[in-house]
């Protein structure tokens, strides 16, 4: 494994070095750090140890893999299996093992081996609390890997099961900004863990959503089991991995019949299989009289070579369901030219087929056919390949459930009539109708705005005096009737149409995208136009990043008013501090600045001071009034 | 909108229209005035369907008093349900114009098959099993019986369409088949016999183009069409084919087989009938001394299939008088299964003219040809009188029936030709005899006579002056519209050699040839990874195909198409297919793209569209030449030649291109879209081939994409689909306008239309 690492690491570097050089990309760290982990796990899943962990298994432990980097300390979570019995099953004799090693030069090391898996579980949290522990006090603040991060995630909150721990410390890892917030203000034990995440649980939430988006079947063939030959013997390999294992159940439903009819009673998994490929075999070497010849003799085996039945009664059913305008079947209801033995018989364009072994011929274009449907349907489990036998049960289950669901597909028979008859228009020729629409998921809207942020700073700068806000002389009352006003309208008509009308939608969107990308080809041509991008490089990234960290201290100072408990207060008076850190930062930017940007920078300061000393006459009026004791508790929000 | 055409108002309902639209309406409107035949060709993708649809019923709508009804034919279910949809939204429209008054019925009539509503009937695998369940419910004798006996099953959808009586009648409205069907259920009543009756009130009928063409079906259900017909045939560029089709038998080995076990059965049947119900018999003979079979008068359910031999031509007299017992027909008919089983076992092959054939058979098995003639009523008189309901065991004797009728009543256009075995395999003896017509004008003649307009149209008709040759009818307006494109949103290439400059042919010396597969399997390769959405695949044959597939996929060429998109086939077996096209679509819908193999003269390409995403490109390998040592071929071309003085070659090569031009039209279906067309062989590049192509297609057809290789056609595609993905002006430049509004018709005359489309 180590040699594994070393090499990835190598060639994710000379990798980086090479798109650094000639096509002038450049990655930051964490990315490439990110790139060494990925190809390291990929090299590693080829070798047998870790066959069973599926890549994004791996990926969660690195955590603990990783944390070896540093402290020389390998913690390794490995889930064996048992020499002999069922190689693949999951539950039932199985060792839960905990590796402690110390220098792996060296070599030496302790494995601890655990009844259960919570045992363990609980274990390596623990000894990963402190590990971080250790590095906190290890590591100085500055070059802290973000391992210690990760440790600080577990050292601050007690009560996080393994699970959110790791799905948070994922988010840090890939989002490098979070991280050096999370760092500054966690660490430094500004903020509380539960406060840093309360404000975040969207990010924690949606992402739990999108991390859970299955991965289909592959296009490519890879039923298409291809035997190997050695040249010299007649003896012919074949390989199955679970996962084609899975595609063959999927794609052959006699098979996975079979399979479950027989495996455990009649026959072994593995005799099992020898039929099958020697099924495959004969197929393969498209004789067609052997095959009938070997299933007269095998009643098993001729199971994988007659046509299937289950398919052919699928079809039945499917067929009911396909578009009218494409169901050829329907065809031949009217083709009364076709009365066996009217018509042109033998035109030379129908094809003769020998009937007596029709049964056991089976052609490429059905295989191809129904390997297509099959990644068309998409992957039906959830469950990780690994026991064959449990694949099997859960994909007759998930069969029926898809049974159960066509009988009710009234709803379905509609929408293909309503597609129909869309169809039915030219395009052209009428005028556009609305177009369907997904709604637009932007995980990072950071991406998209980017080239906005710059443009929105600079123009902070120039219009600073002009965003006085503008009075508006309502009183409550009125505002509180137009309101309910609106709302009893939207109940009457309801919300039918949509907020805003499609095409008008459009139009702002094409004109924001273009001001967006006019500002961003604006950007990139000509540097020197960006007040940010005159700046040298450092600091302007200083500059960013205080800006994010005021964003944050503020969300959180607002978000704390109005203050009704003691902790809240203290959480005030911890955020004030911090505040006032910045200050004197600040300013140190300033003057480090050369004379001929010291004006811009102070104009890009200037909102982010003005934010914060807004947020301390808030506080300093708010000490007042609690001190005096007078007067109500104001509305705190802006 | 609405516009003026010459007297017609015209609702058409689309805001816009394009001028070809506006040209072949005109072109329709003329030739109906002129109560005459036409030939209209224009390319595929200008919205045919629904010009033709929005003029005729405009049509009717302005001649209040005597409106033309239309018989509207397409080849298969799945168009007939496409133009029933189009038909609705063109009510829709000229019902919010005109309100309750341009209230018609349109309705599309099918088989049981498709019809039936009752679960225990509908069950059935093939069509004649379903029809002949049907008729053991429905027929007279069984719905007289179950009056008197209860337990006998009867269909209650049909007994409560006859309760109804004419109060079953279907509202005025649009209704594709499956709202036949729902209305159906709704209200009690069978679908098919409504849907039968109704056909006769009916101001638009949309069904197959055997109700027409076809004597055995078109006797029973267009019999009562009255003159003022518009027939219209779409995409009628095959129409030859089915109208050969329509009176072609051929018997086999099984066949004969079988007509033994059914003469076998009606003989006990007979016995059986002479013991319990001899009167019924002596009724039946009876009736046949005083004239006819019991014919016109019987109930709608007892029909089954009509007289194979067209209307005319049927004797009107009494039947023989040595074939009106039942025992003597029989035993006629077993001569002539027997002087059959004999012919059979020739081992060469043997081609006859009708004439020989006829005299052989009255000296060798006794039967002259009246006997031969009457075969067909006599055998459906003893049927009736026997009460046989499950007509699907009996089809063989019917076939041997239909084989003697059409025999005995022609005597030109027809050969007689009997074939020991396949050509392709001479190992497994086939032997067939086969009755082939050759002249597609005898089936399509009573249609031209009986009707006032017969409209003929479709993408691929060009050489248009052929097809008058070819149906023996004058039509009094022909012409082929060209394509007003906004920009050039076809891309028609010929591509000749592979990626290493060797030649691509699918000739018969060439195509086994790995260095072509491998060429062929390449540019498949690169244009997978280089075109979006779905790609069609044609091939020459079913065999070539599965070949070339094979041999792709121990290359390994087919893996590595599928790590690009999905591969689906088209088999032999319908239900397969129609699973894949479903399949396919899906596919391009979701985006994953995909690639669909098919057959030139196959189903998929006779009529199912890839337009819009699910083709951006169609890759023709091969020229789709027929099976050239085929011997029925071979004897319609010798008659063409003799008759029509149409040379083999001309031929071959216009029957090839007007399919490979069938295949790649199905790419686009308006001027939004856009697609590219391959044609993948190096005869292409020749000029005798390539001019019988569609002048549209040619017109797009560059001189520098005349002789490519894959890696210049892979260029000129991605550059084509770079410049598809720019916004563009769909009304088209100022001087030449590609889609005209309302306003743009009422500025200027028809003159001027016609005037930019010349």
């Amino acid at each position: 494994m180590w040699k594994c690492m070393r090499a990835a690491s190598l060639w994710t570097i000379w990798e980086e070095r090479n798109g650094r050089i000639f096509q002038e990309k450049e990655r930051s760290l964490a990315e490439v750090k990110e790139c060494i982990m990925t190809r390291t796990i990929s090299w590693l899943k080829t070798s047998d140890l870790f066959v069973n962990y599926s890549i994004d298994d791996l990926r969660r432990n690195w955590a603990v893999v990783a944390s070896t980097t540093s402290t020389n300390i390998i913690l390794q979570a490995e889930r064996k299996s048992p020499p002999e019995g069922h190689k693949f099953t999951k539950e039932g004799s199985k060792q839960a093992l905990l590796n402690l090693t110390q220098d792996p030069e060296m070599g030496g090391g302790y494995i601890f081996e655990f009844d259960k898996f919570s045992d363990r579980d609980v274990c390596r949290d623990f000894v990963g609390k402190v590990l971080g522990k250790i590095q906190s006090m290890v590591s100085s603040g500055q070059d802290a890997r973000a391992v210690s991060e990760r440790s600080a995630v577990a050292v601050h909150d007690e009560q996080l099961s393994t699970r959110e721990m790791e799905h948070r410390m994922k988010l840090l890892r890939e989002d490098s900004e979070l991280q050096k917030l999370h760092k500054q203000f966690v660490i430094a034990g500004v903020l509380t863990e539960s406060e840093f995440w309360a404000t975040r649980k969207k990010l924690l939430d949606t992402d739990a959503r999108t991390s859970k988006q299955r991965v289909g079947f592959k296009s490519a063939m890879l039923a298409d089991v291809r035997p190997l030959t050695d040249g010299r013997t007649n003896k012919v390999t074949f390989s199955l991995t679970p996962e084609i294992i899975h595609q063959i159940f999927a794609e052959k439903p006699a098979v996975h019949q079979a399979f479950l009819n027989f495996v455990p009673n009649k026959m072994t998994e593995k005799d099992f299989w020898t039929k099958y490929c020697r099924a495959e075999y004969l197929h393969r070497t498209k004789n067609s009289i052997a095959a009938a010849a070997e299933a007269a003799e095998d009643e098993e085996l001729a199971i994988f070579l007659k046509h299937d039945d289950i398919l052919a009664s699928e079809a039945r059913r499917k067929i009911r369901r396909v578009d009218p305008t494409l169901d050829m079947e329907a065809d031949q209801g009217d083709d009364y030219m076709h009365l066996p033995d009217h018509g042109i018989f033998r035109d030379g364009n129908k094809e003769v087929m020998d009937s007596e072994y029709e049964l056991y011929k089976r052609t490429l274009s059905q295989d191809l056919n129904r390997h297509a449907a099959v990644v068309l349907e998409g992957r039906a489990l959830d469950l990780e390949l690994g026991d064959t036998r449990t694949v099997a049960e859960a994909l007759a289950r998930s069969k029926q459930v898809e049974l159960a669901t066509e009988s009710s597909d009234e709803k379905a028979n509609e929408k293909r009539l309503e597609r129909l008859s869309q169809m039915a228009g030219i395009e052209d020729l009428q005028s556009s109708r609305g177009l369907p629409f997904a709604p637009l998921c932007i995980k990072d809207p950071r991406e998209y705005f980017d080239s906005q942020q710059a443009n929105a700073l600079q123009a902070l700068g120039d219009t600073i005096g002009g965003m006085k806000p503008i009075n508006y002389s309502l009183s409550t009352e009125e505002a509180y009737g137009s309101l309910r006003d609106l709302i009893s309208e939207m109940k009457a008509t309801g919300l039918n149409h949509p907020v805003v009308k499609p095409d008008v939608a459009l139009k702002v969107l094409n004109a924001l995208t273009q001001h967006l990308s006019s500002t961003k080809h604006h950007v990139g041509k000509n540097p020197q136009e960006s007040v940010l991008d005159r700046l040298p490089r450092k600091t302007k990234e200083e500059l960013l990043h205080h800006w994010t960290s005021i964003q944050e201290l503020l969300k959180h100072f607002w978000s704390s008013y109005p203050i009704t408990t003691t902790h809240l207060y203290s959480k005030v008076t911890r955020l004030k501090d911090a505040m006032s850190q910045i200050y004197p930062k600040l300013q140190e930017i300033k003057e480090s600045m050369q004379s001929d940007f010291r004006h811009q920078v102070s104009l890009l300061v200037q909102p982010m001071l003005q934010a914060l000393d807004a947020a301390f006459a808030h506080y300093e009026a708010e000490l007042q009034k609690r001190s005096t004791k007078a007067g109500t508790r104001p509305n705190g929000t802006v | 909108m609405k516009f003026q055409l010459e007297d017609v108002t015209v609702y058409f309902p689309y805001d816009h229209i394009y001028p070809e639209q506006y040209a072949y309406m005109l072109e329709l409107k003329r030739a109906l005035d002129a109560r005459g035949h036409c030939l209209l060709e224009m390319p595929t993708g200008t919205g045919k369907t629904i010009a033709l649809l929005s003029l005729i019923t405009s049509y009717a709508l302005s001649k209040p008093s005597n409106p033309p009804k239309l018989l509207y034919c397409t080849r298969t279910v799945h168009e007939m349900e496409k133009t029933l949809a189009e038909l609705r939204l063109l009510h829709d429209y000229q019902l919010s114009q005109l309100g309750p008054s341009a209230r018609i019925l349109a309705l599309g009539l099918s088989s049981r098959k498709n019809l039936c509503i009752n679960p225990s009937v509908v069950s059935g695998s093939s069509r004649d099993s379903v029809d002949a369940a049907c008729r053991k419910l429905t027929a007279s004798w069984v719905r007289a019986m179950a009056i008197e006996n209860p337990n006998i099953p009867t269909c209650c959808f049909f007994e409560n369409y006859e309760k109804a009586g004419s109060d079953a009648m279907l509202p005025p409205g649009v209704y594709t088949l499956q709202d036949l069907r729902a209305f159906g259920k709704e209200k009690g009543w069978c679908p098919y016999f409504l849907a039968r009756h109704m056909v006769q009130l009916a101001n638009v009928v949309v069904y197959s183009y055997q109700y027409l063409l076809d004597p055995k079906v078109a006797g029973i259900i267009s019999k009562e069409m009255q003159r003022e017909c518009v027939v219209v045939f779409d995409e009628a560029h095959n129409i030859d084919n089915v109208c050969i089709e329509a009176l072609s038998v051929s018997i086999r080995t099984q066949t004969l087989e079988g007509a033994t076990r059914n003469l076998s059965k009606m003989s006990q049947e007979i016995e059986r009938l002479k013991a319990t119900d001899a009167g019924r018999l002596r009724a039946e003979y009876n009736r046949l001394v005083e004239g006819l079979a019991q014919r016109g008068n019987l109930p709608i359910t007892d029909n089954w299939l009509s007289n194979p031999v067209l209307p005319n031509d049927i004797l009107k007299e009494a039947v023989p008088g040595n074939i009106r017992r039942a025992e003597h027909f029989l035993s006629v008919l077993r001569r002539l299964v027997q002087y059959f089983k004999g012919r059979l076992q020739t081992e060469n092959v043997e081609k006859e003219g009708l004439v020989a054939f006829v005299a052989s058979i009255n000296s060798q098995a006794g039967i002259d040809q009246k006997m031969l003639k009457f075969c067909y009523d006599r055998l459906h008189s003893l049927m009736l009188t026997l009460e046989i309901t499950d007509t699907d065991e009996f089809l063989h004797i019917q076939t041997i029936c239909d084989f003697a009728t059409l025999v005995g009543t022609y005597t030109r256009g027809f050969s007689i030709i009997i074939e020991p075995f396949d050509e392709r395999m001479p190992h497994i003896p086939d032997p067939v005899l086969q009755l082939s017509c050759h002249d597609a004008s005898i089936a399509i003649k009573p249609v031209f006579e009986r009707f006032q307009s017969v409209i003929i149209t479709s993408g691929t008709l060009s050489p248009i002056d052929l097809y008058p040759r070819l149906l023996n009818f004058n039509p009094v307006i022909s012409r082929s519209f060209t394509m007003s494109l906004t920009r050039d949103c076809i891309c028609p290439m010929v591509l000749t050699r592979g990626s290493d400059q060797l030649p691509v042919s699918t000739k018969f010396d060439m195509r086994s040839d790995p260095g072509v597969v491998r060429n062929y399997g390449r540019l498949l390769l690169e244009m997978v990874a280089a075109v979006p959405d779905g790609i069609v695949c044609f091939f020459v044959s079913y065999s070539y195909m599965d070949g070339i597939v094979n041999s792709w996929n121990e290359m390994g060429i087919l893996q590595d198409v599928m790590q690009h998109k999905l591969v689906f086939i088209e088999t032999q077996d319908v239900v397969e297919t129609t699973l894949a096209l479903d399949n396919y679509r899906r596919a391009c819908d979701c985006g994953r793209g995909a690639v669909f193999f098919s057959v030139a003269r196959g189903k998929v390409a006779e009529g199912i569209d890839f337009d819009r995403h699910y083709g951006r490109l169609v890759i023709m390998f091969g020229v789709p030449f027929q099976y050239t040592l085929s011997r029925i071929l071979l004897a319609r071309l010798e008659y063409l030649r003799e008759t029509f003085q149409i040379k083999e070659g001309d031929f071959l090569t216009f029957d090839a291109l007007r399919q490979a031009a069938q295949c790649v039209g199905r790419v686009i279906r308006s001027k939004a879209d856009y697609g590219m067309m391959i044609f993948a062989d190096k005869r292409y590049s020749r000029h005798d081939k390539r001019s019988k192509l569609p002048g549209w297609i040619l017109s797009h057809l560059r001189d520098a994409h005349l002789n490519l290789s894959t890696d210049m056609a892979l260029h000129i595609a991605r550059e084509f689909l770079k410049k598809m993905a720019q916004p563009y002006d769909k009304a088209g430049s100022s001087n030449r306008k590609t889609l005209l509004s309302e306003e743009d018709l009422e500025r200027m005359g028809a003159d001027i239309v016609s005037e930019m489309l010349s």
